[in-house]
């Protein structure tokens, strides 16, 4: 017996779904462990050649020479691509034909605007002789002094931050308010540059066939992609197919094609063979994002009852000296806590780095870690658990628009992760719990909070002569589960079981499932697929209601429903028949339907929409040698119907992983007189590993939304690390009593000095 | 990659002949040298492998109790080897507390002790540095420099030597046995490797083309076995170098010391012996007094190289946290978490 789930809002079809809901294992699981799924850089089409790039050891200034014949005399060197004989494109690496084209260095001239920047690429019958002829090449610079770090140049107000926010948002009047406060706190927190680190490097595949263009290339946006490729190469967008089955990992790094992508398409024309590029690990740290460093300034005012009066919340970012990318870290206070008046603020500086773009929780993961702390520290000055005070300062509309919540499940979240946890035995007073062995202890919360975002995408589903189904969308599995979690919403969409589904996805000629990003692919491509079943399964039942011959004629559309492969008269369940018998009939071989998910504009306007969760941390810090430990992590998250709770799971216990990492770990060290990065190396560049990650517990409240899309999915993918960064932060503040203000915390922030 | 010879000799003296050559480099597993020739930070001539020379991977006990390890020995398997890990259980947990658990696996002990220093500075070859190309400056005295020397480090060279193995084995009297063209010779561990002073190229005193053998841990360290540990403090807690560390040891006789035994790691360019400390240990009281005098004078000399001065206070803290962990004793069996302070009390914190 399968529980009745109304996933529709049309009546006419209303679904019983088996399969969303499932904690069903990846369908390609089974593939990865096994080294059979094929990523983009296990290609090796026939003729293929190696090309690798000579990258810039300066952050400014311009390449002078080049020992072209010294790299290619190397033997196996085929052709080395210098801005003197790079074959022409269509577009320009410089300019901005929209918002999303970022601009990159594709060998358009000898500038250099940061390190780690391509300035040649050499293409040969082997890596081993590609590399060593890109060594060969001793490139001689002009170089001009770095511009690095957040006081590198004159600050300015950018135009707008993030996805078009303004830069100055008041709602209030937030000065008055912090006047009017019985109690005011002022703190500054700064987060580093962060690098995506995704397992899998950047690698492309490229291989002209005549004008056709086939390249292989991790992306999180394939029609995105191709578009930006058809408008630089000058084709039509169909002359472009592009293959992404597989990412490893790609936390926004993989949304935007970037100039060494370019460079391996330009090298397959120029040798007029297939050519490989794999990113280098160090070379990563470049050309493909980041996310800004930033420093991050909050007055908080509150009443003698401990209620928030005012927040200002003031970040300076970095961007790059040739583009503008704003790291919104200061937006998450518009929506988390009530407060009479908030204000944002923002302002940046140009640095000699590659252009910071998105990375996981865009704005929000250093914003929250930000605001969490300072919560805490304005919770800490009125004298209240840290909790108490967040339940206190619960917004019960979106604080800086006044409208409603879609849903907002937060309190059940507070409530269930407390006592999962056991929060409410946690001592006031910072420096006081210590476990049998004499560490320190603390406990620390943060809230969680990711808006549901949607962008567009389509999905088109088939019925086949043997009541089969075919569910095809162009979407992209990042390792979060896309073609399990989407697999078992096409089945549902068609009522069929899973295994009588197939489902499609990776490949740009498949319909645009726009990009999977902002924790809304789920939410985008699910709403399409589920509209494309609905479209089949209403063109099926139109087939087969005024049809004299089906036992469904007359039903009318109303009165018919589908389950397991067949339409049932809603009115007499035992009146029916299966898809196949509805099709022979008709003499079809399929029908077909196609959906789309957008966002509800209505719906957005009435709204507000996100996810939310809380989470609580302990940690055990070594009183002498400050050295941290995270021991126990309990998160609890309120993200809508959940289609995989296992995918989910996971998803949300490795966004608590970059919490971790956040607070503790992560930091790209620069050297402020060249801008090279000094640590870019996996060894080097810390994340946690698997000591440094406790025992986490992960879960969803149940939380039902109307309003966002007719699944009622909100997203998980970013929201994990929100909140989680913060209540390590405040745990390592209440075990010591040091509030450590320049992420990550350090060894040399916590180590006891004296004797 | 660049061209070079690559030879197999299947003994020692095949591998000194063929290394006699200028640019020659013995690689045993190439855990460190070869990221050094992909990163084009060396880029040697020839490579003699010499992990096909059987006679380097015994473990053996002379007549007089000594413990004699082949350099080509896995860092993996001397740890488990059970009684070893009995005999000089703090050698054990630092080569446990290195790297990854498949590092471990094919890096080999002799080439442990040559592994070069991970100052940033040294693997990027666009900065200057006087280890990798002599005279060319230090960029690293005023750069990103807060996991740095505090001891024995030069106007020429502030980096530090990455070894954990190398700690207990500077502590606990180890001798290094060396071959090369004019023979055999036997080197103190702790004499093998130099301070940078103004020449931090050369950075150990072998001679071009000599081979690290054996090395030998004598009978008497095994006097410490019930009262040795390595703690390591790192930035996360595996898969990265220490900090510092500290390797301790003590032989106790109704709560006083009568010997004592500690090295620093992370804080120099050699693993740091500290016999000052020791002396002024022998025939004072295991206590906590006792700990935080012999760490004053430890340290004593210390200075910042740059933004590292918290090194000097936590090489203290360190040196009374593994003194008190050494005097507590050494735990009955490894702890999940080798050489880590949160691992510091005997079998409590076993899977901490």
């Amino acid at each position: 017996m399968t529980p009745e789930l109304n996933l529709s809002r049309d009546p006419a079809h209303l679904r019983h779904g088996s399969n969303i809901g499932q904690p069903l294992s990846r369908v390609d699981g089974l593939a990865k462990v096994t080294g059979t799924a094929r990523y983009a850089a296990d290609n090796n089409p026939p003729g293929l050649l190696y090309a690798v790039t000579a990258v810039s050891s300066i952050a400014r200034g311009r390449v002078v020479a080049l020992d072209v014949d010294a790299a290619k005399a190397h033997p196996g060197v085929v052709e080395v691509m210098t801005p003197a004989n790079r074959p022409a494109l269509a577009g320009d690496p410089d300019g901005k034909p929209n918002p999303f084209a970022f601009r990159f260095e594709a060998l358009q001239n000898d500038r250099v605007r940061y390190a780690n920047q391509p300035i040649a690429l050499v293409i040969a019958e082997s890596l081993e002789a590609a590399t060593e002829g890109a060594a060969l090449l001793a490139p001689r610079y002009e170089a001009e002094p770095a511009r690095i770090g957040l006081d590198a140049g004159d600050a300015y107000v950018p135009p707008v931050v993030g996805m078009g926010f303004p830069a100055e948002s008041h709602h209030g009047d937030v000065e008055a308010a912090l006047a009017g406060s019985d109690r005011q706190i002022t703190a500054t927190y700064e987060t580093p540059a962060h690098y995506h680190n995704a397992m899998e490097p950047h690698a492309i595949v490229a291989e002209w066939q005549g004008d056709k263009l086939v390249i292989d290339t991790p992306t999180q946006g394939l029609v995105m992609m191709r578009g930006r490729l058809a408008e630089l190469f000058g084709i039509a967008p169909e002359s472009i197919l592009i293959r992404s089955p597989y990412l490893g990992g790609g936390f926004g790094g993989k949304g935007f094609i970037a100039g060494p992508q370019i460079l391996g398409i330009l090298a397959a024309k120029l040798v007029g063979r297939p050519v490989k590029l794999v990113v280098r690990r160090e070379q990563l740290y470049g050309p493909f994002g980041h996310r800004s460093p930033t420093r991050q300034t909050l007055r908080l005012g509150a009443d003698g009852a401990g209620r928030l009066s005012g927040i200002h919340h003031h970040a300076r970012i970095a961007t790059s000296s040739f583009e503008d990318f704003y790291e919104a870290a200061a937006h998450v206070t518009h929506t988390l806590y009530a407060a009479e008046a908030i204000a944002t603020t923002y302002d940046a500086v140009r640095m000699d780095t590659g252009t910071p773009l998105f990375v996981r929780a865009p704005g929000i993961a250093p914003g929250s870690i930000a605001l969490e702390s300072a919560v805490d520290e304005m919770a800490e000055a009125c004298g209240l658990d840290p909790l108490a005070f967040r339940v206190k300062n619960y917004a019960e509309v979106e604080p800086s628009t006044g409208k409603p919540f879609s849903s907002k499940a937060l309190r059940e979240c507070y409530t269930q992760g407390a006592e999962r946890f056991g929060w409410w035995e946690r001592p006031l007073k910072a420096r006081t719990m210590r476990d049998k062995d004499g560490f320190l202890v603390g406990w620390g919360m943060g809230t969680a909070t990711f808006h549901a975002l949607m962008f567009a995408g389509q999905a088109r589903a088939v019925i086949r002569r043997d009541g089969s189904g075919v569910v095809e969308s162009g979407a992209h599995d990042m390792g979060q589960g896309a073609w399990t979690a989407f697999a078992q919403i096409a089945a549902d969409s068609l009522a069929l079981e899973l295994d009588q589904v197939t489902f499609k996805a990776g490949t740009s000629d498949l319909p645009d499932a726009g990009i999977a990003g902002g924790s809304a692919h789920t939410a985008t491509v699910g709403t399409a697929i589920h509209n494309a079943g609905a479209a089949v399964i209403a063109k099926l039942a139109e087939l087969a209601t005024s049809d004299q011959r089906s036992p469904l004629f007359g039903a009318g559309n109303a009165g018919v429903i589908a389950r397991n492969g067949r339409l049932l008269r809603r009115d007499d369940e035992g009146r029916g028949e299966s898809y196949a018998d509805i099709l022979a009939r008709a003499g079809l071989d399929q029908i077909e339907g196609s959906g789309s998910g957008v966002p509800d504009p209505a719906a957005n306007e009435q709204y507000a929409m996100h996810s939310h969760g809380a989470v609580f941390a302990e940690v055990k810090v070594d009183p002498d040698l400050g050295q941290v430990r995270v021991t126990r992590m309990v998160g609890a998250f309120a993200a809508g119907r959940i289609i995989n709770p296992k995918l989910v799971n996971s998803q949300l216990i490795g966004g608590m992983i970059w919490g971790i990492s956040l607070a503790l770990h992560e930091e790209a060290v620069t050297d402020r007189r060249t801008g090279r990065i000094m640590n870019a190396n996996l060894g080097e560049y810390h994340v946690p590993v698997n000591a440094d990650v406790p025992a986490i517990e992960a879960f969803t409240v149940a939380e039902h939304d109307p309003f966002v899309n007719p699944l009622g999915i909100k997203g998980v993918g970013e929201i994990g690390i929100t909140g989680s960064a913060g209540a390590v932060a405040n745990a390592v503040a209440h075990a010591t009593g040091i509030r450590v203000r320049r992420f990550p915390v350090r060894i040399s922030d916590l180590v006891r000095s004296g004797h | 990659m660049n061209r070079f010879d690559y030879v197999k000799p299947a003994t020692v003296a095949e591998a000194i002949a063929a290394a006699g050559a200028p640019g020659a480099a013995y690689l045993a597993s190439g855990t460190n040298l070869l990221d050094l020739m992909k990163g084009n930070v060396v880029r040697p001539e020839r490579l003699v492998d010499i992990t096909h020379i059987k006679e380097l991977t015994r473990i053996e006990t002379s007549g007089n109790g000594d413990v004699r390890i082949g350099a080509l020995v896995r860092n993996a398997d001397l740890a488990y080897d059970a009684s070893f890990a009995k005999d000089f259980p703090a050698v054990a947990e630092a080569l446990l507390s290195g790297a990854s658990a498949q590092l471990r696996n094919a890096a080999t002990v002799g080439g442990n002790l040559l592994q070069r220093t991970r100052c940033a500075y040294f693997y990027d070859t666009a900065s200057a540095c006087n280890k990798r190309a002599p005279g060319s400056g230090c960029d690293a005295r005023d750069g990103e420099n807060s996991q740095h020397a505090v001891l024995g480090w030069s106007e020429a060279c502030i980096a530090t030597n990455p070894s954990d193995f190398c700690v207990p084995l500077a502590a606990f009297d180890a001798v290094v046995e060396v071959e090369g063209a004019s023979g055999r010779r036997e080197v103190a561990l702790e004499a093998l490797h130099l301070l940078t002073g103004t020449t931090p190229d050369r950075e150990s005193v072998l001679a071009p083309g000599e081979l690290i053998v054996a090395i030998r841990l004598p009978a008497a360290a095994r006097a410490f076995a019930k009262h040795a540990r390595y703690l390591k403090v790192r930035e996360r807690n595996s898969y990265a170098f220490a900090v510092v560390s500290a390797a301790a040891g003590l032989v106790l006789e109704n709560g006083s010391i009568q010997q004592a035994r500690l090295a620093l790691g992370g804080v120099a360019a050699k693993p740091w012996r500290a016999h000052e400390a020791e002396a002024l240990l022998a025939g004072q009281p295991a206590e906590h007094g006792s700990f935080e005098r012999a760490a004053e004078a430890a340290l004593r000399e210390a200075t910042p190289s740059g933004d590292n001065a918290y090194k000097i206070p936590l090489a203290r803290q360190l040196i009374v946290r593994a003194l008190q962990a050494a005097m507590q004793g050494t735990p009955s069996r490894m702890p999940a978490l080798p050489a880590s302070p949160f691992s510091a009390v005997p079998g409590a914190l076993h899977d901490a």
